[in-house]
């Protein structure tokens, strides 16, 4: 189980997380929708303490983390980050290392695994996304969708107990996003815990059990993911989902940074 | 064979020893240690605590804001006078390091802070420390970025070097005015002393670009695509 509890993340004077509260319970897959700049990759970094919340709690296996407004232990930040994989919107693969070398890295730098070891696991999880045959290429030499696959493997290396993915598929043109969803679909099955930010109602529909629609920073309604698609109880809700229908949310270089 | 010719010849082996023993040990040592140094100034001005950002700014400004050649002259003629009396080549070797240090430190900033946010995040991610993603995420991408302005530095440095004969250093370009001295052709010496001058910083560019292509295609990008 992961548990948010109560999240406030500022920047400045800019309030983005409102007390925010979600679970997510374990072997499931949770979709985070909402508008741009609702707040829905803050929320995800500071699940990997990517974004440090003032006030709060976060709760991931057996950890519990009070957020005071002092930065976590160093400690808390390494356990915390051991239990969370993350894949980020425009992919983020190291490009000074093969594909193979992306998924190896966290295997040899954090966890010290033996270069064989790690290889075997590593070429087990390109396997898994379908690039075993790209082991030894690029990240330059990969298209967006290759890549993105490459970026789940290397979060899933060290077995995190979460996949955080930020519009994993918003960078992608709509054939090369499929391949990701599929990959995703194949994790969700096989009872991979995820939270996804998403404006992808493929991807959303097809890998979640349930859903959250977050707005200015705010839960607005949050259930079974098919409920709230079909039948939303908040009116906000239904507008935001008819907006999605028609395709013309796009989050797109929406990020800051 | 013609005079000049004669000239050129009798006088290449004593330039070219200068050259080996004075030239290209300064060159080399100083850059080692300025690389070292410019590395540590960069780390101290990004991520260091305030005195210490302070402290790098400062150096900085001071050998970017004054003459080379006055900075040799205040370390060699200077520095006796305050009781730190250096030999001509350890007062040339600090001259040019603190040089070196100062004008890559700006370079190894840049080529740090141009790494992409996301990399950090990227390794934040799958566990690592600011340590560990520093050296193997963002130093190893810095490092391609750096080659070209890094390779600016090192071919300046080779061409700067003849200021230390101003300190008494016997490097090619003292050995060339020596040899001046004695055979009054200035004209012939001196071309020739820019000749092996020439030949020394087409040397080092031709070995950055075989570098750059290495390091090019061990991303899998074409050398244009890395430049
Ligand atoms: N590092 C930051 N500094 C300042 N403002 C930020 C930062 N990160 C996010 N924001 C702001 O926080 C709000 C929420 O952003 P974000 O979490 O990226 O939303 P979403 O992912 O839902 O589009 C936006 O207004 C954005 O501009
Ligand atoms: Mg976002």
């Amino acid at each position: 189980m992961i548990r948010l509890a109560d999240i406030v993340k500022s920047f400045g004077d800019l309030t983005v997380l409102k007390g925010v509260s979600l679970a997510v319970r374990e072997g499931s897959v949770t979709a985070l929708i909402g508008p741009s700049g609702s707040g829905k990759s803050t929320l995800l970094r500071c699940v990997n303490l990517l974004e440090i919340p003032e006030a709060g709690q976060l709760v991931i296996g057996g950890e519990t983390v009070r957020f005071t407004g002092r930065p976590p232990e160093r400690e808390t930040l390494r356990r915390v980050r051991r239990q969370t994989g993350m894949v980020f919107q425009n992919f983020q693969l190291f490009p000074h290392r093969t594909a193979l070398g992306n998924v190896m890295e966290s295997l040899i730098v954090v966890l010290k695994w033996p270069e064989a070891k790690a290889r075997a696991r590593a070429l087990e999880l390109l396997d898994k996304v379908g690039l075993a045959d790209k082991a030894q290429a690029w990240p330059a030499q990969l298209s967006g969708g290759q890549q993105q696959r490459v970026a789940i493997a290397r979060a899933l290396a060290s077995s995190p107990r979460v996949l955080l993915c930020d519009e994993p598929t918003s960078a992608l043109d709509p054939e090369l996003s499929l391949e990701v969803v599929e990959v995703l679909a194949q994790l969700a099955r096989e009872g991979t815990t995820m939270l996804i930010a998403t404006h992808d109602l493929r991807l959303a529909a097809r890998v979640a059990q349930d859903a959250v629609l977050l707005e200015a920073g705010e839960v607005v309604e949050g259930g079974p993911a098919a409920e709230l698609f079909t039948r939303p109880r908040q009116e906000r809700t239904a507008r935001f989902i008819a907006t999605l229908g028609h395709g013309v949310v796009s989050d797109q270089g929406a990020e800051p940074g | 064979m013609p005079h000049w010719l004669q000239l050129m010849l009798d006088s290449l082996a004593p330039l070219l020893w200068a050259c080996l023993v004075f030239t290209v040990p300064l060159t080399l040592l100083s850059f080692a240690f300025g690389l070292t140094l410019g590395f540590l100034t960069a780390l101290a001005r990004l991520y260091g605590p305030r005195p210490l950002v302070a402290l790098a700014r400062f150096y900085v400004w001071i050998i970017r804001g004054t003459p080379l050649l006055v900075q040799l002259f205040v370390i060699f003629y200077g520095l006796p006078s305050v009781g730190i009396l250096l030999d001509a080549f350890p007062a040339a070797l600090i001259g040019f390091t603190l040089n070196v240090g100062a004008y890559s430190s700006e370079i190894v900033r840049a080529v740090i802070a141009s790494i992409p946010k996301g990399q950090w995040e990227a390794s934040y991610s799958i566990g690592m420390n600011w340590a560990q993603a520093l050296r193997r995420t963002v130093l190893p991408q810095a490092a391609r970025t750096a080659v070209p302005p890094l390779s600016n530095t090192f071919i300046s440095l080779v061409k700067d070097t003849s200021l230390a004969a101003a300190v008494t250093v016997p490097e090619l370009f003292q050995a060339a005015q020596r040899i001046v001295a004695t055979s009054y052709e200035p004209l012939i010496i001196y071309i020739e002393a820019a000749l092996i001058y020439l030949a020394l910083s087409s040397v080092l560019s031709a070995l950055q670009d075989r570098l750059e292509h290495r390091l090019a295609r061990a991303s899998g990008l074409a050398p244009e695509a890395a430049r």
